[in-house]
């Protein structure tokens, strides 16, 4: 099964959540933890263990064959996002425009833009007891987190069994790097906090989930702050609350240590409680 | 007139409070750019009217014409994205998962399939509640933000700045280290880092600075809710040192940023003391560094 722990607003506590509650059922059963937020991941710095595996993750770019090249143009019309474009007698390509299509490569008719690896990131496996740890890092430069999500939703695929709980601390927003991390997802928690802000997110993010056609609930986070507009919007388009984490400065001064918080703050505990029964209680399971 | 940038990497830092407090201290003297187009919220605290509404096409999406199609499945078989499913015996296009790569088009025996332009979002041109210019936008659900809805935004506020003869460009950035980021990056004069003494915080200031450096933009640090965690200020402080990023600011932990956006004000309206005088004083401080 798994759990994505989305939000549309960034720094609503979602690195939080994903990693307390990894640790949180890992008291009891084994659990695989993924930081798919791979512009800025976070996860890693609240896990430590023993590292399993170091994985470079490659995207496929084409590579211009001077030698065979007749230059007759047709991959830059093939070309819908101006990867590769030829300029005089040269065919140039812009690795950090290209999708990884193949369309230029495989429509040319002398062969002369075969698809080679290029490095955009790596994925560490790292193992803390009960938890299996997946960390996905971009590299700096590289502009597109798609397919690094994506490949490592499929390493974690090949990996553990179907049935094995699977909690995924993905990216903010509500554009592609969110659809990939949750559109295999068998329910989302979307983390929010109780101001304008954080209910104004919540809603594009909602939209999101109902254009996935996703099972979705919502997590509020430093509940206290703010007003009550998040839980009147949850109760009018009958959302269901997950939990509410109070509001705590002990909490924020733990995190900034790179700690876990369950242990130390019952109230806490007793919100993750909520959640595990929750999930516990999906029919997907 | 010079281009002032505010990112952060990670989120929840505070960027959109402090952007739109320099927003209103800047007053008439800027333009500002909303260009968090994935999670735009600069708008609940500036009020702004709006005057100009646009749609944004970027990128294109394929159709299947389902009656000139002869389920070959040329077009599953090439296409890398999964974007072309069987259901219910018909090869179907995902939206959610089509690249607009165009390569199912070009295959197709038959011309079944063509591209469609994609409607990815609104963009607006809006007064906000001092007057000021403020562009701003909204992504569609799902789809791709691959800074061009960003870039439209930001060029949007610099012709009308240059238009008005404005001093500032002040751009709420995007977060990350992707594409949005590094358009709302491309051009600017000057970028104002916000971050917060969290491991989270600094690892990922870290990893923007970055890129910003492989920008060549001269930078500025506010460290917020600094009082949480002393020695991970230090920790910063001492990174700014090492790189040379102007330390702009501390500011403390305080309600007021949450009780500011609850009301719909921005910090220096709602606030009248120590945090409205640290960010005075840190825009005054921005206004040198670009001189």
């Amino acid at each position: 099964m798994k759990i994505a722990i989305a939000s549309g607003k960034g720094g609503t506590g979602k690195t939080t959540l994903s990693t307390n509650l990894a640790a949180f059922f890992a008291e009891k059963e084994q659990v695989v933890l993924a930081d798919l937020d791979v512009e800025e991941p976070n996860s890693g710095l609240f896990i430590t263990g023993k590292l399993e595996s170091i994985d470079v993750k490659y995207k496929m770019i084409p590579e211009w064959k001077e030698d065979i090249c007749t230059l007759c143009g047709e991959c830059q019309k093939n070309c819908n996002f101006h990867a590769v474009i030829q300029l005089g007698t040269q065919i140039l390509v812009f690795p950090e425009l290209c999708h990884s299509c193949y369309a230029c490569s495989e429509l040319c008719p002398t062969s002369s833009l075969p698809m080679v690896k290029q490095r955009m990131g790596e994925l560490k496996h790292i193992k803390s007891g009960n938890v299996d740890f997946i960390e996905s890092r971009l590299d700096i430069g590289q502009e597109q987190a798609v397919p690094l999500i994506g490949q490592t939703i499929h390493y974690i695929e090949s990996k553990f069994p179907k049935k094995a709980l699977k909690i995924f601390d993905s990216p903010p927003g509500t554009s592609c790097p969110v659809i990939e991390a949750t559109k295999d997802a068998d329910f989302v928690i979307l983390v929010t906090e109780p101001t304008p802000f954080g209910l104004h997110d919540l809603k594009l993010a909602v939209d999101t989930m109902i254009e996935l056609g996703k099972p979705y609930g919502v997590v509020i986070n430093r509940y206290g702050i703010g007003n009550n507009d998040v839980i009147d919007y949850c109760k009018e388009n009958n959302i269901s609350i997950l939990a509410k984490i109070p509001n705590s400065r002990k909490l924020a001064e733990l995190y900034s240590k790179g700690k876990l918080v369950f242990n130390e703050l019952p109230e806490f505990k007793e919100e993750l409680q909520k959640i595990q029964s929750y999930i516990l209680n999906l029919k997907i399971r | 007139m010079k281009e002032i940038v505010v990112i952060s990497g990670k989120g929840g830092t505070g960027k959109t409070s402090i952007t739109a407090s320099i927003a209103i201290l800047a007053g008439h003297d800027a333009v500002i750019a909303d260009c968090d187009v994935d999670a735009a919220d600069m708008h609940l605290l500036m009020k702004p009217i709006i005057k100009k509404t646009e749609n944004f096409y970027s990128g294109v999406i394929a159709n299947i014409n389902e009656d000139k199609c002869t389920n070959c499945g040329i077009c599953a078989d090439i296409c890398r994205f999964g974007a072309i499913p069987i259901i219910n015996n018909q090869h179907t296009i995902m939206p959610l998962n089509c690249e607009g790569c165009g390569y199912c088009e070009k295959v197709c025996p038959v011309e079944a399939i063509s591209m469609h332009e994609q409607n990815v979002g609104d963009w607006f041109i809006s007064l906000s509640k001092v007057d000021n210019v403020l562009v701003h936008a909204k992504l569609g659900i799902g789809t791709e933000n691959s800074g061009k809805l960003v870039a439209k935004v930001k060029n949007e506020a610099k012709s009308i700045a240059e238009k008005e003869n404005k001093d500032y460009i002040i751009v709420d950035g995007s977060p990350g280290i992707g594409c949005p980021v590094v358009s709302s990056l491309s051009g600017a004069n000057y970028a104002v880092l916000v971050t917060e003494p969290s491991l989270s915080g600094l690892h990922d200031l870290k990893r923007v600075y970055e890129l910003v450096k492989k920008f060549n933009i001269k930078a500025g640090c506010i460290i917020n809710k600094s009082d949480i965690n002393l020695d991970m200020t230090n920790n910063i402080l001492q990174f700014l040192k090492e790189e040379s990023i102007k330390h702009i600011a501390s500011l403390p932990y305080n309600e007021n940023f949450t009780k500011a956006m609850t009301v719909g004000e921005t910090i220096v309206e709602y606030d009248h003391s120590e945090l409205r005088n640290l960010l005075v004083e840190s825009w005054e401080k921005v206004k040198k560094e670009v001189e």
